[in-house]
């Protein structure tokens, strides 16, 4: 009994010392899951999820403090990476946008812009060109769609315009599944009808 | 005599040939209007040279080639430019894609002829390379890769070069009557194609179930002396891909994610031979094509098409039904596309036009509707050349897994279709494969969006840190000058205002569509005035505290 | 003019799930005719009985499912299951045994898994040995081929033993049945009896395997050859079973011809050649890759020889197959065929 005691407490102290030895010895610095985080996030800045960016928002996820279900843009791919990196479980988007939302772009109407900077001032990529009293306009390729350069605009003059399909972006579609569930079947009805 | 090599899997399939090789070859009729769409070719789009209302004649430059891999339009016949707008084109989304519209004025006249070449071996492989980029030639095989590019081995040593006279899909005849008709031309193309790669040996593939066509190729090759080798190849469907005709014919395997290049091999199209021959020695752009027109046709046949041409003039040509058409393919029933308005051009890589109509005359067996599960037969795998799994690919890339897809070399799979031939549950595999494809590259192009959009916004709010300490290091610089005196800094203010007065006066910037604004946005106006004004009477008055 | 554009490839070769079912089929009859002139009506009896329980099963778990009943029920796999399940059990059993097979193998074996396609398992080997393990008496009855000699037992004879339990001859069924000749070899020689012993003078024993089964395996073979001829099944894994079958029984005979039964008794006798043929080569819970399919047959073949020589049971091709069908996913992983293209010797 004693021997057991003796030898099972030696056995803890040796692998405890190992253990804190390691922990001294190897510890990384820094904190290589934000990264591999923020990497995930689609870097459109736009702030939907609470946060002021992507990169706050992937230092909450690592901290645990946000739920990995707070990025519209990402969508449902994102959030399974998410929950495939970190080893949680998915969940459904927790906006009110539950699909995937449709890609857009922001388009100043230049017979309405005034020259007022403060859609400059709002994008957090940069994407519009322009100076004060100067014609503004929107770099296409660089907006992510973020809506941040809307509340602003004092003359309303910036619309969300969905990208348009064309031949190089253009996606084979998923062929569909066949539907196996009967329809016309009266005994399959009943069988819906009492689930 | 060759030795053979075989690759595994592939299908035997019913070859439909003999209708279409009846007639000979000759020239379509010319239509009112050509469509030349700007993108026939792999890489990036040509761009316009003529404007609308501007007189064109045949074989002149339309379209320079864009920036990165390119080829150059002609125009395939002489007319009044319509218009530079969007067009129909064949492709499976059946979106619209930019296209030159000429309407053909009947006369048919030749730009003038620029070259005479007399003994091409007297140019350097360079200048014959050269010659071919500016003919427009692509690979008219169907990939329509710009020519030149592939004649430039870029220093590498060329062993062999092969002519792909395969044309292993049924309906599909135009090479096998080009051979037949014009054995002589592509082989004097083929010699110039040598000359521009410096091979050291030369092969011509065929099918075997095309005797004709052989024996008019082994005969021009006797009596021109040629060191050329003229090897008939088993008729096994896809032979006529370029992976496999290298392995039919040199046992050797292109490496994957690799070109026949890295092992010494340049492969190219018979059809591209004759307009390498015809770009060289008659100095014509390629303008035209060899087309075959089979299927629910009264006559199926060959016509020498110009690019452009509406595909619905050439189904009515051959005395097909448009009231009654369902499908109209563009290739062969494997690889073709199913295009969604018989109004799309032909362009150069269309190397025929399958016909389906809606009586159904003509056996194109097409797989049920409803596909059962897969039951792990593994016919698809039989059947793969590329010896893939198919059905793991199958069940990866519906479940989305694009990862695991990808462990499998999704990306190996040349869509050929002998999977989904095969496959006793009718699952329509090779659309899987695609999709995942494209998602994949979505998701690439995605990711670097992502990144870009991401250093933007690292150097955002750099750029702000930045402004913040240049405008703390003027404020302090200003306190120190105010310190020292008064008086000349606001002789420093009147002058710059009288410079910014100045200078509105001589250009006349005065801000427009600030004439008429309600009153909600004058307010707001106004107050953005006066907190800019604020900021400034503060960033004066009090340096030591100032925020944006 | 309303094109229709689906996308490529627009031909397909015409091949079906329901037109291979019906091969295979057609190729287990000739065997099934062989056994019926050896051993009676039961055999054919047995599969009626079989098959319309299995038809009957699916389309309950389809309604279950709220699945379409007409492509799944007229792809003829439940069918061909129903078939291989008659086939392995003994012809004289009585008709809830049967019933109660064929229920289990489409319910449990099939269905609960998701259907066609998704059964990890041989759905007939699953309800085989659950019938095997439930109820040992009934499921070792089988007929000898000599009592059909001396006795007359027709068509409505058979009829009654099955479903009424009422045997002609006043006879019972202990007297009617006695052990298969593997039955007989595992027991005698557990008896301390050698080969030679136990096969000469007994009329179970023919030229090199039972009497009346080395027909049927005849026929058995060359169903199988034809399937493999009409490209139903690869070659594969049933020249691995065989072979494999076929070395290890040549080199234990061998060494010991007293102990170990011959190589052509183990190929010929039980179940072997319907295993090798038709029951592992199914190819939902069977390996998909050429490399791995050898690989599978060749651990259904060893298997097979060190159940029946030294494990609890005379026969055990339906064990060995369950347990292959359990490392068919592992096996497949690791024997992916090279790619074109890529090196030799990576995966």
């Amino acid at each position: 009994m004693v021997t057991a005691l003796l030898v099972l407490g030696i056995l803890g102290a040796v692998f405890g010392l190992l253990l804190g030895y390691a922990a001294v010895r190897y510890r990384v610095e820094g904190d290589p899951l934000v990264e591999k985080i923020d990497a995930i996030l689609p870097q459109t800045q736009c702030g939907q999820c609470g946060y002021p960016g992507c990169r706050p928002y992937a230092e909450a996820i690592a901290k645990g403090e946000a739920e990995i279900n707070q990025c519209p843009p990402g969508g449902e791919a994102v959030v399974l990476a998410l929950a495939d990196l970190l080893g949680r479980d998915p969940l459904p988007l927790a906006e009110e946008h539950p699909k995937e939302p449709e890609k857009k772009v922001a388009f100043i109407h230049e017979e309405l812009c005034i020259g007022c900077t403060l859609c400059i001032q709002a994008c957090p990529v940069d994407a519009i060109l322009g100076a004060a009293k100067q014609m503004h306009t929107v770099i296409a390729d660089e907006c992510t769609g973020c809506e941040l350069c809307l509340p602003p605009c004092p003359v309303d003059c910036i619309e969300m315009l969905p990208l348009q399909p064309d031949l190089d972006h253009w996606v084979w579609p998923e062929p569909e599944t066949p539907d196996y569930t009967s329809k016309d079947d009266a005994t399959a009805d009943k069988m819906r009808r009492k689930a | 005599m060759r030795r053979l090599h075989q690759f595994k899997g592939g299908v035997v399939l019913k070859e439909h040939k003999k209708d279409s090789t009846r007639m000979p070859t000759q020239p379509a009729r010319l239509p009112p209007s050509l469509i030349v769409p700007l993108k026939q070719h792999i890489g990036s789009a040509a761009e316009p040279v003529v404007a609308v209302g501007e007189k064109v004649l045949k074989g002149q430059l339309i379209a320079r080639a864009g920036d990165t891999i390119s080829a150059p339009l002609h125009a395939p016949s002489s007319g009044t430019v319509r218009a530079i707008a969007d067009h129909p084109v064949p492709h499976p989304s059946g979106l619209p894609a930019p296209c030159i519209h000429i309407d053909t004025d009947g006369e048919e006249r030749w730009r003038p002829r620029e070259r005479n070449i007399f003994n091409f071996a007297e140019l350097r492989p360079a200048e014959l390379r050269e010659i071919i980029r500016e003919a427009g030639i692509v690979g008219l095989g169907g990939a329509g890769f710009p020519a030149w590019v592939k004649l430039d081995p870029q220093g590498r040593a060329v062993d062999t070069l092969i002519l792909n006279g395969a044309e292993c899909e049924p309906y599909i005849t135009c090479d096998e009557i080009l051979l037949r008709e014009r054995a002589l031309e592509v082989l004097a193309g083929l010699l110039m194609m040598r000359h521009a790669v410096q091979a050291k040996h030369c092969i011509i593939g065929i099918e075997n179930n095309k005797p004709t066509a052989y024996r008019a190729l082994v005969d021009e090759v006797r009596n021109t002396g040629a060191d050329v080798e003229v090897v008939e190849v088993p008729t096994i469907y896809p032979t006529g891909s370029e992976k496999q005709l290298i392995q039919v014919l040199t046992g050797q395997e292109v490496p994957a994610g690799g070109l026949p290049i890295d092992i010494g091999i340049v492969c190219h199209n018979v059809g591209t031979a004759y307009a390498v021959y015809r770009a060289v020695e008659l100095d014509q752009p390629l303008i035209s094509r060899t087309v075959t027109i089979a299927g629910s046709v009264a006559h199926a046949r060959n016509l020498e098409v110009l690019i452009g041409t509406p595909l619905a003039a050439l189904i009515e040509e051959c005395g097909g039904n448009r009231q009654a058409l369902r499908r109209v393919i563009v290739g062969g029933p494997m690889m073709g596309i199913a295009v969604h308005s018989d109004a799309v051009p032909a362009t150069k890589t269309t190397n025929c036009v399958l016909v389906e109509s809606a009586m159904h005359d003509v056996p194109l067996p097409s797989r049920d509707v409803f596909s059962l599960p897969c039951i792990r037969c593994g016919h698809c795998a039989e059947a793969c050349p590329i010896n893939l799994l198919p059905q793991q690919l199958y069940w990866h890339a519906r479940a989305q897994n694009f990862d695991r897809v990808q462990d499998y070399h999704l990306f190996d799979c040349i869509e050929c279709g002998c999977c989904d031939y095969v496959c006793p549950s009718q699952i329509p595999l090779v659309s899987y494969y695609r999709h995942a494809k494209s998602k994949i590259w979505e998701q690439e192009e995605e990711k670097r969006r992502a990144d870009r959009a991401r250093q933007r916004h690292q150097f955002h709010e750099l750029r702000l840190q930045r402004e913040k300490q240049e405008r703390a290091e003027r404020h302090k610089k200003k306190r120190t000058a105010v310190a020292k005196g008064g008086d000349d800094k606001k002789a420093a203010i009147e002058a710059a205002m009288a410079r910014v007065r100045a200078k509105k006066a001589a250009q006349d910037t005065a801000p427009k569509n600030t004439g008429n604004l309600t009153p909600e946005q004058q307010a707001k106006i106004d107050a953005v005035d006066a907190q800019r004004a604020k900021a400034r009477q503060t960033a004066e008055t009090t340096p030591a505290d100032d925020d944006a | 003019m309303n094109l229709i554009s689906p996308p490529a490839p627009h031909i397909h070769g015409g091949s079906r799930v329901s037109a291979m079912m019906l091969k295979v089929i057609v190729a287990l009859i000739p065997a099934i005719i062989a056994y019926t002139w050896f051993f009676g009506w039961g055999l054919v009896i047995n599969t009626a009985i079989a098959i319309t329980t299995a038809l009957a099963s699916e389309a309950l778990m389809l309604r279950l499912r709220r699945r379409r009943l007409a492509p799944f029920l007229g792809d003829g796999s439940a069918v061909l299951t129903a078939m291989l399940l008659a086939f392995s059990i003994p012809p004289l059993a009585p008709w809830w045994i049967t019933v109660l097979g064929a229920a289990f193998a489409l319910i449990v074996g099939k269905h609960l898994y998701g259907g066609l396609g998704y059964n990890p398992f041989n759905p007939a080997m699953v309800g085989y040995v659950m019938l095997l393990i439930s109820f040992p008496r009934e499921m070792t009855g089988w007929m000898p081929p000599h009592i059909l000699d001396q006795l007359e037992i027709g068509f409505v004879d058979t009829l009654g033993m099955i479903f009424l339990n009422h045997f002609p001859y006043d006879l019972s069924l202990d007297a009617l049945s006695s052990a298969t000749p593997l039955d007989l070899v595992k027991t005698e020689l557990g008896l301390n009896n050698t080969v030679s012993e136990i096969t000469a003078n007994n009329a179970l024993f023919g030229d090199f395997a039972g009497t009346g089964w080395e027909w049927v395996g005849n026929w058995l073979l060359l169903g199988g050859v034809l399937l493999i001829y009409q490209r139903v099944i690869t070659w594969h894994i049933p020249v691995a079973i065989i072979a494999t079958l076929f070395v290890i029984g040549s080199f234990f005979f061998l060494a010991d011809p007293d102990t170990y039964s011959s190589p052509l008794f183990h190929i010929f006798g039980g179940a072997t050649l319907i295993g090798a043929f038709f029951i592992a080569t199914d190819p939902v819970s069977a390996s998909t890759t050429p490399k791995g399919r050898i690989v599978y047959g060749i651990g259904i073949g060893v298997l097979i020889y060190v159940i029946r020589t030294w494990g609890g049971y005379p026969d055990a091709v339906a064990f060995a197959v369950l347990l292959m069908n359990m490392a068919a996913p592992t096996i497949d992983y690791y024997t992916q065929p090279r790619v074109y293209g890529h090196p030799r010797g990576k995966s």
